[in-house]
């Protein structure tokens, strides 16, 4: 899936001035980024460059070691399975196993309709509901194999 | 919002806040708004209550707050009615309106919602009456119910920034340390190490200094520091505050996870409304002293939590580990001295200006002092966040304020300390828990996690999964750490799916002796400790994998299968109705048969069948 987005780069010139072009902040500059596109942009990558005045071998090591930062364009909903301890022990593998039949991708990619993607996320702390997914920015805590398709079929519908 | 320009404002402040407190006639209802209440839909719960008050015209007799985690996040969304404490769980909508018509309106319980108590099957009204609560000591956690993490004037009210006030008027910064020295406090990240000590080292260091605050929470299965952001995010701001005023820095950073929003939201707020007020920015309260605090949000990187790697994270670079010859407190953060405390510690810094050192260092056991939140999750009746003073045992953890375990199963191990720690068998369970008993058998206390284990979680399995997170996690830096997890990963991975060789334990131990004395930085030295404990404690689970090819509590796929036990089954019929795969078959009231060529062990049988007549073979 390697369609290029169309860049709002005054958007992006905001965000960079939001941090006074500090290039401390180059991860936040970056994350900020992802949230609009649900990915960072490789193409975005030369105007950082130019106004933080960092090197480009930087931006790929910092993009590529920080799990937050994808360089490769993301579905509309990212459904996040929480792989923490208390979950995994709660049966997340097969919330994962559920979700994966139901989405018919594999942990880490994008459906074809560039609606999901799937990925596993490191505990995001919400422990005593789990197993938990995340959609974006919602959180569905005591999931199970059922409820999880039912939570996938309510995005779909949410977005035809 | 005007700035208050000296302490004496200050103190006006509070009053009118406090007498304004009191007069209050009226009703107030406590809503969790906390991730794990919200995760179960505290915003609609709200919404409903908000909307059913105004058709009432009850609103504005009743004030409805949002706060942060009552740390009983099994049963959310809570709802918590004040004066009387009033206590709901497990609210939805549907149950609004006979909450106001009942209980806010004719002063009634609603029978049916109130919590039934897992133990002595009583019904208890009342949250403080509650085992799961009346068992805890809440110095550091207890105001997250009642305050709204968004209003400072509700934490102003509860005596915040009085600690601030005293340190930054009447102490000098020596006094400061002396009396964190006194009280005992250490490092609630898991290190332990004596924060006095780390201030006193810190201040004698020349430099511009720094203050930072590690909220990188990152081991799965604790989220005490997120609960404590998100709820009382100004209690960790007063903190580093005074911990500025006793060390010497104007800058302060907060280092957060990305992951927890709600956590970077309310703190954004915090500081914001702070600055306004005048206890942040430049003058605090008409003083000489200046002090900000900034936020650095995380990537999603586990090694981040340990001190060097976070610092070159917050200098915007990859966050890999440096060998420390030299400590942060002397140079870390763009090479000058910076102080590094966990969000707990830098919680339980106005507790102990407020009540004093003495009072503090009488909670607690010798060495370790003070109370600690501990994330009681996983295998556990009531799952949640508890605060206890530090030497309270895993029994009382596990059965008088957990409920026990669930579903009649056999409790089988408690795994402490996340990546880092390791898992304690029962024979431990008396054991009180700080930071030197759990060393003692094996495991560390760590930042607190507890994750209970029952009979059907394989021990074996539970070390594969914290040695895949490492790997994932491991910066690559170092042969040790890089090559010995891949390695540990291949060879738990290989047993857990019937590969398994004679010498693979032996080897095993080798690999983790090697990495925990050559690795460069405390992930990869702490990395061995999972699987270590584990076959220390459970070898025969390992032996059953190896020589048996059998995993016993039926997790790894290849090494078991179901069978129906011929004596339980009644014919129920709930299992072959729920198996997707239509392997089981029989008729209503008779024996039902389970066929092995179609089974694909998804488990959803065993997880059904109400009678325990699927069994794991």
């Amino acid at each position: 899936m390697e369609t290029a987005v169309d860049i709002n780069w005054k958007a992006i010139e905001k965000i960079i001035d939001n941090y006074n072009r500090d290039p401390e902040a180059l991860l936040m500059i970056m994350q900020d980024i992802s949230d609009i596109y649900n990915y960072m942009p490789p193409e975005v990558i030369p105007l950082l460059v130019k106004k933080l005045g960092v090197k480009e071998s930087l931006i790929y090591s910092v993009a590529t070691f920080y799990k937050t930062i994808s360089l490769e364009p993301r579905g509309k909903y990212i459904v996040s399975v929480c792989t923490g301890t208390a979950c995994h022990v709660r049966g997340a593998e097969k919330i994962t196993e559920a979700l994966e039949n139901q989405l018919n991708i594999k942990e880490g990619q994008t459906t074809d309709d560039g609606l999901f993607t799937l990925e596993g996320v490191r505990c995001i702390g919400c422990c005593a509901s789990g197993p938990v997914i995340t959609v974006n920015q919602d959180t569905h805590g005591g999931v199970d194999r059922s409820s999880v398709i039912k939570v996938i079929d309510d995005y779909s519908q949410q977005a035809s | 919002m005007a700035k208050l320009e000296n302490r004496e404002a200050l103190n006006e402040y509070r009053k009118k806040l406090q007498s304004k407190d009191k007069k209050k006639d009226h009703k107030l209802i406590s809503l969790c708004a906390g991730s794990g209440c919200g995760a179960y839909g505290t915003a609609k719960v709200y919404k409903t209550l908000v909307d059913e008050l105004k058709k009432k015209k009850l609103d504005n007799k009743v004030e409805v707050k949002l706060t942060g985690c009552h740390g009983f996040c099994e049963k959310g969304p809570i709802m918590v009615i004040h004066p009387e404490g009033i206590f709901y769980p497990k609210v939805k909508e549907k149950h609004i309106p006979e909450i106001v018509e009942e209980t806010i309106k004719n002063g009634k319980l609603v029978q049916s919602l109130i919590y039934k108590d897992p133990v002595s099957k009583k019904k208890i009204s009342i949250e403080k009456d509650i085992p799961f609560y009346k068992l805890q000591q809440r110095i550091i956690f207890g105001n997250n119910g009642l305050i709204d993490p968004t209003s400072i004037d509700d934490y102003i009210s509860k005596d915040g920034y009085l600690a601030l006030e005293k340190t930054l008027f009447d102490y000098k910064p020596k006094q400061i340390i002396d009396e964190i020295k006194d009280s005992g406090l250490r490092g609630r990240g898991g290190g332990g190490f004596p924060t006095g000590i780390k201030w006193e080292t810190c201040r004698k260091h020349k430099g511009e200094r720094y203050v930072i605050c590690n909220a990188d929470e990152g081991d799965p299965g604790a989220y005490m520091d997120r609960s404590l952001l998100e709820g009382n995010p100004h209690s960790v701001i007063e903190g580093m505050i005074v911990g500025a005023i006793a060390i010497g820095s104007n800058q302060g950073y907060v280092y957060v996870r990305h992951e927890y929003p709600l956590a970077v939201k309310n703190l954004t707020i915090a500081l914001e409304k702070a600055r306004k007020l005048g206890i942040l920015g430049k003058k605090i309260l008409g003083s000489d002293f200046d002090f900000d605090i900034h936020i650095s949000r995380g990537g999603g990187a586990f090694v981040c939590g340990e001190s060097t790697a976070l610092m070159a994270s917050l200098e915007g670079s990859p966050g890999r580990p440096k060998a420390k010859y030299v400590h942060t407190v002397e140079k870390g953060f763009r090479q000058s001295p910076s102080n590094l405390n966990n969000v707990e510690t830098w919680a339980n810094v106005p507790v102990i200006i407020n009540k004093g050192a003495k009072w503090y260092s009488e909670i607690g056991t010798d060495k370790s002092k003070g109370t600690k939140i501990f994330s009681l999750v996983g295998k556990v009746v009531n799952t949640g966040l508890v605060e206890v003073p530090m030497g309270t045992t895993l029994r009382t953890m596990i059965y008088d304020i957990g409920g026990g375990i669930p579903k009649k199963k056999k409790f089988k191990a408690i795994q402490t300390g996340g990546p880092s720690g390791g898992c304690i068998p029962e024979r431990f369970i008396d054991l009180p828990v700080d930071f030197d008993e759990l060393a003692k058998v094996g495991s560390i206390m760590g930042s607190g996690g507890m994750i209970v284990m029952d009979q059907d979680t394989c021990m074996v399995d539970v070390a594969r999964y914290f040695v895949e997170f490492l790997k994932e996690e491991s910066c690559g830096q170092c042969n040790p750490c890089r090559e010995g997890l891949k390695q540990m990963l291949a060879i738990l991975t290989g047993i857990c799916e019937g590969r398994g060789k004679e010498g693979n334990i032996e080897l095993l131990e080798e690999l983790g002796a090697m990495m925990q004395k050559f690795s460069l930085c405390g992930l990869g030295t702490s990395a061995p400790n999972p699987v270590l404990t584990n076959m220390l404690y459970f070898r025969d689970e390992y032996e059953a994998h190896i020589k048996d090819k059998k995993c016993p509590a039926g997790v790894c796929k290849p090494l078991f299968h179901y069978e129906i036990d011929p004596d339980v089954c009644t014919g129920c019929g709930v299992c072959l109705r729920k198996c997707p795969q239509e392997a089981i078959t029989g008729e209503k009231k008779k024996l039902h048969e389970l066929h092995q060529d179609k089974c694909i062990k998804c488990g959803i049988c065993y997880d059904a069948c109400k009678f325990n007549s699927i069994v794991v073979k």
